[in-house]
């Protein structure tokens, strides 16, 4: 499960933790994922697994396609630069959920019949359900290739180059908002992924996003931002110890511990385990 | 130089006196209840924001989880009347001093956060007391509380016949958060808060001891959002979890703040002023659907405001002063 957490958090690390721009309708984007898969599911009988690198397409042309129109406007803010992109993604993320309600009205859907949904697989005597072991799967292939991206490649260089000072950036010729609306383009495909394979174990509604944004910025915030290994780190914490409080508190107490955890994690290392801003 | 400061600020009172002296009559040519309940709600949220903004927007310690400290004002005053029979007078106090003694009590790990790490900080904490009092059966839990109605009196600061009394009480609240802005504007503290705000470490070394005065300001903001939140139980006498210490409840705190203008005196009324009317009027006229055209037009006007004025809407009244880029 935590995993999962981390697949959910890794395109927000590489949005929210590396390029430094709040975004507050990560947990929207999610939703959007879910439903494109949902609706290749019924349509056209794509499996989620199959559909998921075109959910993931889709949600790299919708992400760029969001900072282009809004957030390129939000970063540039002279004044209460916070404030205003906190504000502006907030704003997105209503107007998403106003526009899922009008077009997928507010019925709880799911993906019935997948290839994965609902079988289990025994790894010595444990029972695993497979498509969580899939998105664990998918999570940790997910986590290396950002991570050799960012540190290996020149875009990576780039991307990290351009949070730091984007006017001398600029001097080197690289294209601040090319950039960063690639940047993106690439977070919002990464959620695109994990929309994919949540939506084969998960009810699909509009609102359905706020339940897991939250706990995505606790996962990229316990683990640093600026560190994509953070993130990843922050996710398998942050599934263990739901897990654990799971079994001494009731059920619906169980994200207290992952606050919690949060909390006293920052409060001994006030830039989250691995952060470096 | 000076002079003309006092001119200024006391131009100020005067012209708060006045709008506070129109907002008061108002009622006796507008008799339509659904307009009174706009109205109320406007000027609470007026009133929440201004206080929002002493810590978030003065000190610049922006919080996400000021609906910790509404909750526990409606809460406390909820809870000791249907208990104990307390007064909401007496309530409405206590949850103030208990919002200030926790807001200072969480303040002294959590500021020494910064950034992002501390917003996130704010949201958690109030995200657990949600989760607490969801589970908290002898505070009503997921079911809430229902405040009995024991007949109309300002006693027991219930209404059931009119708005009215709720009315003046809001429009008591509002002036009492713009006047404590107005008046810490111009005090040690004031200066103190926009040092910290602007360059916590130059201010720092200037002799401000920056960790006081931000308690300072969230003990004083925690506490006029918690008598908002009594209040707020009082008007609605009925509460629960979700309605009182949601994280919407957060932003539509600060909201009208960032969009009148966050770290000014007028602002935060201003920005009330606009969007809690275009709030309610959106809901119930093109709401009704239920399919969230509402919510596309409410989103929508925020993301432009927020887009097209990142100072606020109040630069358009204010003089043109000259830019400081940060």
């Amino acid at each position: 499960m935590g995993l999962l957490y981390g697949l959910i958090a890794v395109g927000l690390a590489l949005i929210f933790g590396l390029m430094d721009v709040v975004n507050f309708a990560h947990g929207e984007f999610l939703m959007i994922a879910m439903y494109v898969t949902f609706f290749l599911f019924t349509f056209f009988a794509i499996d989620p697994l199959l559909a998921a690198p075109l959910v993931a397409a889709a949600l790299f042309v919708f992400g760029a396609v969001v900072y282009l129109l809004v957030v390129r406007f939000a970063v540039r803010a002279k004044a209460n630069a916070g404030m205003v992109q906190i504000f502006s993604t907030f704003g997105l993320a209503i107007v998403m959920r106003g526009v899922a309600q009008f077009f997928f009205t507010p019925d709880y859907r799911s993906v019935p019949h997948s290839w994965l949904g609902g079988k289990t697989i025994s790894i010595g005597g444990i029972f695993l359900p497979e498509p969580q072991l899939v998105g664990a799967a998918v999570s940790i292939a997910a986590f290396g290739a950002l991570y050799f991206f960012i540190n290996r490649t020149d875009f990576g260089r780039a991307l990290e180059a351009t949070r730091e000072d984007a006017g001398a950036v600029a001097l080197v010729g690289i294209d601040k908002n090319r950039v960063f609306a690639l940047g993106w383009g690439l977070g919002a495909a990464l959620v695109g992924l994990a929309g994919a394979i949540m939506a084969m174990f998960f009810y699909i509604y509009p609102d359905v996003g706020a339940s897991f944004a939250l706990i995505a910025y606790v996962t990229v915030a316990l683990g640093g931002f600026g560190s994509v290994f953070g993130a990843f780190a922050g996710g398998i914490i942050v599934g263990l110890v739901e897990a654990s409080t799971a079994l001494i508190l009731p059920p619906s107490l169980k994200s207290v511990g992952i606050y919690a955890v949060y909390l006293l994690v920052v409060f001994v290392r006030p830039r989250g385990l691995f952060g470096s801003m | 130089m000076d002079t003309e400061f006092a001119h200024r600020r006391r131009r100020e009172l005067i012209v708060a006196f006045c709008l506070a002296a129109i907002a008061a009559t108002v009622p006796l040519f507008v008799k339509d209840v659904y307009v009174q309940n706009i109205m109320v709600l406007t000027l609470m949220y007026g009133a929440l924001s201004q206080s929002w903004n002493i810590l978030s927007g003065y000190c610049g310690q922006i919080s996400l989880g000021h609906a910790l400290y509404f909750g526990i004002g409606a809460y406390t005053t909820a809870l000791l009347f249907t208990k104990f029979g307390v007064l909401p007078w007496f309530g409405m106090l206590g949850g103030g001093v208990i919002s200030a003694v926790i807001a200072m009590a969480l303040g002294y790990p959590c500021f020494r956060l910064r950034g992002h790490y501390f917003v996130i900080a704010t949201i958690v904490i109030a995200e657990i007391g949600l989760l607490l009092f969801h589970n908290w059966d002898w505070a009503g839990a997921a079911l809430g509380i229902d405040i009995p109605v024991r007949g109309d009196s300002w006693l027991k600061f219930q209404f059931t016949r009119s708005k009215l009394p709720y009315f003046y009480f809001a429009l008591g609240l509002a002036c009492v958060a713009w006047f404590v802005t107005w008046w810490l504007e111009d005090s040690k503290w004031g200066y103190w808060w926009r040092a910290v705000k602007d360059n916590p470490d130059a201010a720092e070394s200037l002799g401000v001891v920056v960790f006081n005065s931000k308690m300072g300001a969230a003990a004083v903001s925690a506490f006029l959002v918690a008598i908002g939140g009594s209040f707020y139980a009082q008007f609605v006498s009925y509460i629960d979890p979700e309605s009182v210490m949601g994280f919407q409840f957060s932003l539509l705190m600060a909201l009208p703040a960032v969009v009148g203008g966050i770290g000014t005196l007028w602002g935060p009324m201003l920005g009330a002023v606009i969007l809690i009317p275009l709030t309610e009027l959106t809901r119930s006229f093109i709401g009704g659907s239920g399919r969230g055209v509402d919510l596309i037009v409410y989103g929508g006007l925020i993301v432009l405001i927020s887009l097209a004025r990142p100072q606020g809407l109040i630069g358009l009244f204010a003089p043109k002063r000259k830019e400081v880029a940060r």
